[in-house]
Order: C-alpha cells, then sequence, then structure tokens
C-alpha cells in the first residue's frame, strides 16, 4: 500500500498561505499512508469517541448550524439533508456515500480515497450514528480499483479495531460499511441512479417526486446520500465545534471547500480553501500562479464540466436592495466573483464539484465544447427523450462543425437543441448536457460563427 | 427502472370513499379522487395530452417527456394559506418548469395548462428529438395508420427537419420471439414492453442494453419474448418496434373494419376487436374491459381465427352425403326428430354455442320432450392470469338454459352406454364431434341417424345423416356468459362461407318444422330475447342491447369464481438458491 505514495499528487508540499486545510491536512503530507496506524498517530478516530457520548439529535443539529453544503455538485445544506430523515419512524435507513466523483475536472475524492480512507471511514462512523444508520455504502467508480481496495483494507482494519463493525467502542452502536464499485457510468454519480445501481439495477434516475432518497431511498427506505469530501467534513464540524467550523466559510456556505484547479494555468491542483474566501482572480494568478507563458486567460468552467463557461473580461451585474429600499446595481469583473456557491449563482453558472477547468487564448472554444458534448453524448443514460437525443446531436452538430463542415445555422440550432432539453429530463444530466453548449455558444460567438461559414448546399437535409 | 405505479383510483372499485380533490385543468376547477395521475385527470376532463410511455395499466416511467404540461400551486400568502381570488379559488403561482402530467398525482390546489406556448414547445421539441434517428419508413411500417408517432407529428410536430446529420443505425428484423419481431431503429425506448412483461406477464425477458441515444431494446441473452402474452407488447408498443409475425406486412390498418366482440377459447371470454376486410379476418387484438380482462389477452386465443378462413369449410347442407338445399334438410331433420320416440334421442350440445343458441336447443329438448342432453365440459389447469380453468367459453349459459346436465357432463357417460347398448338410436350433435365423447365411428354409423350442426368436417360429420353448416364466433351474433357470470356479446365482423347459416336461425326453423306453437316460437332476434329474458330470471329486464360493450354481470346462484380474473400473471416461482456447502461447480 506505500506504492500509493509514490503516485503523483496534485498538492504542494506546504499549503499556499490562502489555504486552509483541514480535510487535505493528512494525505498531503508526504510521509502520510493511508493505514489505521498512521491514522491514529494523527488524532484519528477521536471524533468518533466523542459522537458517541452526543445525542444523535446533537450531532444533526450540529451539522445544521455549520452551514456545511453538499460538496458534490449541488451545494444542498447537508443538515436539511440530514434532518429529512426521521430516526424514530420505525424503518431501517441507509448511508450511501458517493464516491462516483465522475465531474471532469473534478478530482478530491480520488486523494481522500486513496490516502485517507479512514478520515472518510470515521466521518461515515459519526453520520451513522447521528442517522440511526446501521448499513453503509461507499460507492465507488470502476475507474477507481485501487481506492476500491484501499477503502476496502481499511474497513477491514477497523473493523478489527472496533471503529466499524457490532458496538463500535464498547458502546450498544453497531454498523456496517460496504464497498460496491460502479461498472464505469457517469450517470452513477446522480444521487438516484447510484441507488438503482446499487440495488443491482440499470442506472436509470428516478422520478423527483416521489422518489426523493429521504423519503425512498436505497431499497426504497429513507437514505441519506453525501458525496465522500462532504463526510468527511463531519469530524471536523464536532473537532472544531459548529460555530468555529461555520465562521471559516460564509454563512450560506461553511467551513473549506476544495477546489481542483486543471488546465491552463502554471501551478493546477487541488486546494483547499475556506470556502467564500477568495476571488477567481486570487484563485488564478495567486494560488495557481497565473497563465502559462505567454498566453492570457481566455475562459472559466468554475463547477466541473457542466458548469456554464466563464468569459474572461465579462462583467457581472448584481443587483442589491439599499437600505432605503431602492435597488442598486453592481458592476463586478468576472475575476472579481468570489468562488462560493451563492455568488457563482449569482454570476451564472456555479460552484458545483469544485473542478475549475482553465482555458487560455490557444484553446478554440468550438474545439473545448466537442470535447465536452462527445462526453455527454456517450453518458447519457438515454433513459429519457430529450437528453438522450439532444446530447448526441450537440455532439454530432460540434463534431461536424470541427470537420469543416459547419453551416450557418449551427450556432442557432445548437442553442435550440439545448434550450429544448434544459429543465425538461428527469435529472439533471439534461442541464449538465446542455449548460456547456448554451453557454459557450453564446459567450463566444466568434469561434462558433468561424466554423459556420459554409453554405447549405453542401449537405443534404436528413 | 423506477416508476409510479398505477393510480390507486384508477382500480374497478367505484364503491369505496375516496375523498375528492379540488384541481384547475385550463381555468376549470373540477374535482376527482385523491391519487388519480394528472394525465388521467386531464382526460377525464376532455384534455388529451399526447403520451407514450404512459399507458393506465402499467407504471409510469416518466421517459418520453411528450406528456410535459405546466403546473402550478396555490400562492401563499404571509401566514402560509392560500391566496384566493374573488371566487374563492386559490391564486396560483406557476412553477416555471413544465412536469410530466403522467407521474405527477393530483394535490389540493394543483393548477395546469395543457396546452400553453410552453406546453407546446415541449411537445414539439419531443417530438423533433424522437424523429431524428427514426427510420421514417412509414410507406414499409405495419404500424403507419395506427402510430402515435405519425399521429403526434401531424399534431405536434414542426413538419420538417433541421437534422443535417447520420441518424443511428440499430438492429432491423430481430426475430425475438415467436410471434415477435423487433426493428430497433423505429423504437422509441419508451419501454412499455419492457414493463408489460415485468409488471403483467412476469417473465422479465426484455430490457435495455447500451446507453444514450445507442440504447437498444433486446431480450436478455439466451432468452426468448415466447411468453403466451407476448403479442400485448406489440398492441401496446405505440410505433412500428415491435410487430406481430402473424400480422406483419398483410393488411394496412386503415382498410381494417373492427367489430366489438368477445374471445371464445375459454371461459374469461377477453373482450377484442376483430379486424377484418373483405369478408377476411387479419387480426384479433383485445379490446380494454377492466371487468374481465384489463387490455391483455393470451396469444394463443387471439391467433386461434385463422380456422375460420378454412378452404373445407362446411358450406352446404348436406343429407345422406350430398348436397341440398336448406329447406330440404331442415325438414328432413325434422321428420328424422318426429319419426323417432324422444326417448331414442340424445343431443351432444356445446358450452361454445352462444347462449341465444343454447336456449333454443333447450325449446327443441322440451318440444320433443328429450331426456338425454348434456354438453362437452373442457375443464382444464388456465394459467392463473386470463386462460381460464374452463376451455369453454359459454358453460354458465349451457347451465342457465338447462341444456346442460348438472353438474355439466354428468350425462355424457349414460349417452354413450345408451348409443352402444341401443336405446338411443338418433343422435344431434351440435357444435361438438361425438367421437370425443367416446363414441367410435362404427357407433356412429350404427345409428338410425346422426345431425350434425358444425362449421367444419370432423369425423362424424362424414357418418352424418344429415350435416348443418353454421357459422364462425366471428360470423353471427349472440351472447355468452363467462366463468364469472358477466353476460358479454358476440357480434359479426364477416360473413359465413358458401350457404353456411347463422346457428339460431338454423335452430328457429327447426322449430317451425317441428310444428312449434307459433306463440312461443321466437321469429326474430328481438323476439327471442324477450322469449329468454321471460323465461331464464337471471336476464329479466334484459335485451341484447342493454348487455353493452362490457358486458352484464349476472347474478348465477352456483357461480363458484367470482370475477374480475387476476389482471396480471401470478409471480413466477423464483429459482431455488443452492444450499450453503452445496454450491453447484
Amino acid at each position: 500500500m506505500s506504492a500509493n505514495n509514490s503516485f503523483p499528487t496534485p498538492f504542494s508540499p506546504t499549503p499556499h498561505p490562502l489555504e486552509r486545510r483541514i480535510i487535505f491536512a493528512n494525505l498531503t503530507k508526504p510521509d502520510y499512508k493511508p493505514d489505521l496506524i498512521t491514522y491514529l498517530a494523527h488524532g484519528g478516530y477521536n471524533e468518533l469517541r466523542k459522537a458517541l457520548t452526543l445525542k444523535p439529535s446533537e450531532i444533526v443539529a450540529a451539522v445544521k448550524a455549520s452551514n456545511l453544503r453538499g460538496r458534490g455538485g449541488a451545494a444542498f445544506p447537508t443538515g436539511v439533508k440530514w434532518g429529512f430523515i426521521n430516526p424514530n419512524d420505525g424503518k431501517s435507513h441507509y448511508l450511501v456515500v458517493n464516491g462516483d466523483e465522475s465531474e471532469p475536472g473534478t478530482f478530491k475524492d480520488r486523494y481522500i480515497l486513496h490516502r485517507d480512507p479512514h478520515q472518510l471511514l470515521e466521518g461515515i462512523a459519526i453520520s451513522a450514528y447521528a442517522l440511526d444508520v446501521h448499513l453503509a455504502y461507499i460507492y465507488i467508480r470502476c475507474e477507481f480499483p485501487h481506492a476500491a481496495r484501499i477503502v476496502s483494507n481499511a474497513i477491514a482494519e477497523a473493523r478489527a479495531a472496533g471503529f466499524l463493525g457490532p458496538n463500535i467502542l464498547g458502546s450498544s452502536f453497531s454498523l456496517d460499511v460496504f464497498v460496491h464499485q460502479g461498472a464505469g457510468a457517469y450517470i452513477c454519480g446522480e444521487e438516484t441512479s447510484l441507488l438503482e445501481s446499487l440495488e443491482g439495477k440499470r442506472p436509470y434516475p428516478r422520478i423527483k417526486p416521489p422518489y426523493f432518497p429521504a423519503v425512498y431511498g436505497l431499497y426504497m427506505q429513507p437514505t441519506v446520500v453525501n458525496n465522500v469530501e462532504t463526510i468527511c467534513h463531519i469530524k471536523h464540524i464536532l473537532r472544531l465545534g459548529p460555530e468555529e467550523y461555520a465562521k471559516m466559510g460564509t454563512p450560506g456556505d461553511g467551513g473549506t471547500r476544495t477546489l481542483c484547479v486543471s488546465g491552463d494555468v502554471q501551478k493546477p491542483g487541488a486546494y483547499e480553501l475556506p470556502a467564500g474566501s477568495v476571488t477567481l482572480r486570487q484563485l488564478l494568478y495567486d494560488i495557481c500562479g497565473g497563465p502559462r507563458p505567454g498566453r492570457t486567460f481566455k475562459a472559466v468552467i468554475p463547477g466541473g464540466s457542466s458548469a456554464k463557461v466563464l468569459r474572461i473580461g465579462e462583467k457581472i451585474i448584481t443587483k442589491s436592495k439599499n437600505s432605503d429600499g431602492s435597488l442598486s446595481e453592481k458592476q463586478t469583473d468576472i475575476l472579481d466573483v468570489i468562488m462560493d456557491a451563492s455568488n457563482l449563482a449569482a454570476a451564472g453558472t456555479m460552484i458545483g464539484s469544485g473542478g475549475v477547468i482553465v482555458l487560455d487564448d490557444s484553446r478554440n472554444m468550438l474545439w473545448a465544447l466537442n470535447n465536452l458534448n462527445l462526453f455527454y453524448a456517450h453518458e447519457s443514460c438515454g433513459q429519457c427523450t430529450p437528453c438522450r437525443e439532444g446530447s448526441l446531436w450537440m455532439a454530432k452538430i460540434t463534431s461536424r462543425m470541427l470537420s469543416g463542415k459547419g453551416v450557418p445555422s449551427d450556432p442557432r440550432t445548437l442553442l435550440s437543441v439545448a434550450n429544448n432539453i434544459a429543465g425538461r429530463t428527469i435529472c439533471a444530466f439534461g442541464e449538465a448536457c446542455s449548460w456547456p453548449t448554451q453557454s459557450f455558444v453564446e459567450k463566444f460567438p466568434e469561434d462558433f460563427e468561424a466554423a459556420a461559414s459554409n453554405p447549405i448546399t453542401t449537405l443534404t437535409a436528413a | 427502472m423506477s416508476a409510479i405505479a398505477p393510480s390507486a383510483a384508477l382500480a374497478s372499485s367505484p364503491t369505496t370513499e375516496i375523498p375528492l380533490i379540488n384541481i384547475q385543468i385550463d381555468g376549470q376547477w373540477m374535482q376527482f379522487p385523491k391519487g388519480t395521475r394528472l394525465i388521467e385527470a386531464c382526460k377525464k376532463a376532455g384534455k388529451f395530452i399526447p403520451h407514450y410511455c404512459y399507458h393506465p395499466k402499467l407504471s409510469s416511467p416518466g421517459n418520453c417527456r411528450m406528456c410535459l404540461v405546466e403546473i402550478g400551486t396555490p400562492k401563499l400568502g404571509p401566514d402560509r394559506k392560500p391566496l384566493l381570488d374573488s371566487e374563492g379559488h386559490p391564486l396560483i403561482a406557476w412553477n416555471p418548469r413544465p412536469a410530466i402530467s403522467c407521474a405527477t398525482e393530483i394535490s389540493e390546489g394543483l393548477a395546469v395548462r395543457t396546452d400553453s406556448p410552453l406546453v407546446r414547445e415541449c411537445r414539439n421539441a419531443v417530438m423533433e428529438f424522437l424523429l431524428i434517428n427514426h427510420p421514417l419508413d412509414c410507406p414499409i411500417c405495419d404500424q403507419a395508420g395506427e402510430c402515435r408517432l405519425q399521429e403526434f407529428s401531424v399534431e405536434f410536430g414542426k413538419g420538417e427537419s433541421r437534422f443535417l446529420e447520420e441518424k443511428v443505425k440499430k438492429p432491423k428484423q430481430v426475430d425475438i420471439g415467436r410471434h415477435i419481431i423487433l426493428d430497433d431503429e423505429r423504437c422509441i425506448l419508451c419501454s412499455r414492453c419492457i414493463r408489460f412483461m415485468q409488471e403483467i406477464a412476469k417473465e422479465d425477458v426484455l430490457g435495455f442494453v447500451k446507453r444514450g441515444s445507442y440504447t437498444t431494446l433486446t431480450v436478455y441473452p439466451g432468452k426468448r419474448l415466447d411468453n403466451n402474452y407476448s403479442l400485448n407488447t406489440v398492441d401496446i408498443c405505440p410505433v412500428g418496434a415491435l410487430t406481430s409475425k402473424d400480422f406483419r406486412f398483410k393488411m394496412r390498418v386503415w382498410f381494417l373494419k373492427e367489430t366489438k366482440s368477445i374471445d371464445v377459447n375459454c371461459g374469461t371470454g377477453c373482450n377484442i376487436l376483430i379486424g377484418s376486410r373483405e369478408n377476411t379476418i387479419y387480426r384479433i387484438t383485445p379490446r380494454e374491459n377492466d371487468f374481465v380482462n384489463s387490455c391483455w389477452m393470451p396469444d394463443s386465443h387471439r391467433l386461434n381465427f385463422h380456422y375460420l378462413m378454412r378452404e373445407d369449410r362446411l358450406k352446404s347442407p348436406k343429407v345422406n352425403g350430398l348436397d341440398t338445399t336448406w329447406k330440404s334438410a331442415i325438414s328432413e331433420a325434422s321428420h328424422l326428430l318426429s319419426s323417432h320416440p324422444s326417448s331414442k334421442i340424445a343431443i351432444l350440445a356445446s358450452a361454445r354455442s352462444t347462449l341465444e343458441e343454447l336456449f333454443l336447443i333447450k325449446l327443441i329438448i322440451e318440444l320433443l320432450g328429450i331426456q338425454q342432453h348434456d354438453i362437452l365440459p373442457r375443464p382444464q389447469s388456465g394459467d392463473g392470469f386470463l386462460i381460464a380453468p374452463d376451455g369453454n367459453p359459454n358453460t354458465n349459459g349451457a347451465r342457465l338454459t338447462g341444456v346442460a346436465a348438472n353438474p355439466p357432463g354428468a350425462q355424457l357417460e349414460k349417452i354413450v352406454t345408451a348409443i352402444r347398448n341401443g336405446s338411443v338410436s338418433g343422435l344431434l350433435s351440435l357444435g361438438e364431434d361425438p367421437t370425443k365423447i367416446g363414441l367410435t365411428d362404427q357407433e356412429l354409423q350404427k345409428l338410425n341417424f346422426l345431425i350434425v350442426l358444425d362449421i367444419l368436417p370432423n369425423r362424424s360429420t362424414a357418418a352424418a345423416t344429415i350435416v348443418l353448416p353454421a357459422c364462425g364466433f366471428a360470423e353471427k351474433r349472440g351472447s355468452m356468459i363467462n366463468l364469472y357470470g358477466r353476460l358479454q356479446r358476440l357480434n359479426k365482423a364477416i360473413s359465413p362461407p358458401g350457404n353456411a347459416r347463422d346457428d339460431w336461425e338454423i335452430y328457429r326453423d327447426l322449430l317451425f318444422s317441428l310444428n312449434s306453437p307459433s306463440t312461443t316460437t321466437p321469429r326474430t332476434f328481438e323476439e327471442l330475447w324477450k322469449l329468454m329474458a321471460a323465461k331464464l330470471p337471471p336476464l329479466a329486464g334484459l335485451n341484447f342491447g342493454k348487455i353493452g360493450d362490457l358486458g352484464f354481470q349476472l347474478d348465477l346462484p352456483w357461480l363458484e369464481h367470482k370475477g374480475p380474473p387476476p389482471h396480471s400473471a401470478p409471480a413466477p416461482i423464483p429459482p431455488k438458491m443452492p444450499q450453503n456447502g452445496n454450491k453447484s461447480p
């Protein structure tokens, strides 16, 4: 297992001054090993010990007070999600940890799974105790075979040491944790299709309402599905206290947040920052070292590949209410937008899974969009019509445009196809596959118009 | 796939108290029972919502997105109570996101717009998406004329294509079962067939492979769609993806005349539509009736009609093997019957005959004073679904008229013995083959006379003194009482071949020829019903028209089986799991 430490990592040995490493505190240390001895030497499982002395409702209250938001993409308040579970409803409850980390541009959970699995397991044990869960699953995508092995070993270690299994640490609380490996589908990151997959079925997302996991989840029982990183935060909420933890972030987004920066920057990597503490400018220039030599930034996808792209130079107009009730407009340069859930939402995009993809002036946006479109066409589960047919159609249009056979109506068709998908599908994949097209075509019309100049006569309509 | 189960409100028990809920449909406030799916509520309000994947008898997967509508919920005031308009109805906060009406259960104050610009735009977009990879091979597709894709294209589509790309290629002419051919390019992936096999036929052999636009319907490796209910998947397939081997390429559906009737292959009496053109039947499809067969019927029954078109159908009355006129055949028959003592005559009738025919047979029995009469029972195991444990479609009719012994078949042994020992020397075989009750060809030949009424030749027609060619089930009208006591109508779809005649007319003419008193002998079908309703108490007040398309429930004192039959197959017996320590190699 020590071999894993020779993997190249996206972490600088010393944190950037703007960073605050909590989740990444140990796993960024070069000599840190994913075994139990190392974890215990770093204070591991102390929070579990503490948690077992608390009432489950006290832990749920602490998570609510921490302002923690889900780190998987939707940024749903974790405490609220947990509040949907009624521990006294007499039903079986399940905790499912979403380790499918499949959003392009996101690579935080894999390092947690590879390098600090016990941090996750401690979070699972605390969360399960709080939610009256006695059976938890960690869903790991098939592209992470090492992670599955490492986490399985960690489960065995923790069980042998009494941190998992029957009567944890001599208490009356028992918990079994199992690793489930996916079969290689982006859609399995969507929580309801993950549950279908876990049940052994084709991973078609469920219709909501009524199949909210908290009501009809795994095996139709109340279920909490949380991202790997989200669950890791739980022990730190107990360690620091919810107020202290919340204070690190903003009122609407507590604690720290990991951002995975990839693409055309000097220092790509995974960074853990207090939520809402940096602007895009600070992230790109201070933390990531600015553009590559001789290049300028062109575009940023701030929250994983499905987030709407931002054009460097664009201005965000936000409205706020003055004390006398009048409205005032504020213009913000896109680089001065704060990288948190609410500010990116105001900028028309999302923090998503924190996968920041940077493109510089060497990139053609049609090429970049085609890359994403091919991905989404390949990953659409095919359950519902607009996404199934629309994602492949968009990919075919951008591929044809790239091959020099664009026609003047293409940008218009692309936008219209995307508009016909978003908001009309069973799951959020509809938005995920249409937001890139909508934003790329709207914000970089020049790259699309240049490729759309061929006259229609070269093609025949099908 | 996760899907909403059919609403409880749709179950056929209108007697239980279900609370009513107020909803607004296109501006009109209406009430519907709690648990109703929005799409059903709209349908009842006369607002048709186009849909592909939704089927009222199956779960709602919500996958086709054709039934998207605009919905809204009551606007709430600061006190969390709905704000009301001048008429006391709640004001509506409209949701910017359209919702599927098939999987949305109605709730108090829910409002829906079924034809707003957004709704029209959604339908238009879904139509375009469904068509871009569709082969558009309507000229050679059997579904043409009853294809939802065609119909909704006209009504909700754009009428032009802006798709410049190559279409996705998928398997064509896939032989997936005894009766079924699959064309994957036509498939719109609505999953109705998959859900039918899971939820109704309970043989989970269909599924999707691959993903995205390449998703392909197929049978599980090593399995076939050979279930005896497989053709129902063809019925519910909204497009031409699943076609019936028996029907494909035979006839354009718009040429078919559809006649409402019932299946006569067992005691269930599945309601059917007979599709015919120019005196030929091309197909039979189930007709919805929640009191009987829901929307389904067994393949073995719906395909059992080709015999009506057989070349060797009995087409002419015969006396002593020679073709003759009806007049002389009837008078010869009545002569034989009246010149023999009634104690020497037996009648073997059929519980495949209609109630009207059996009633007239009973009049003959009473007129002549015949003591020995019965029907041939057809007990069978049934399939726990729509194949009843009785292979006769009208055993209850035979019991009600008194043509059958009690219990049916109890007299048969006596009749056979009497024929063998010569105490009976004349036999009327009315729609049955007497060799099936154990009589040999020699024993039949030994009879003084054998009068056979039937539609096809059998061993007894060869030995018959008189052959009376009659009508098959699709060539006549009449009624039958199914195993559950439901009186249902047969209707005439085609004419019988040659000089074959409607059975009831043959019996009527025979009665008149036997000098039955004209006051108690019906001349017309209407008179026949008047007499039946007067003589048979369970039919009191009824006439043929009153039976209705969905039948009429009779209260028969001897009914063992209370309907309706189960509307899905029994759950399969799970395979035996290997015992611990006894793993198979």
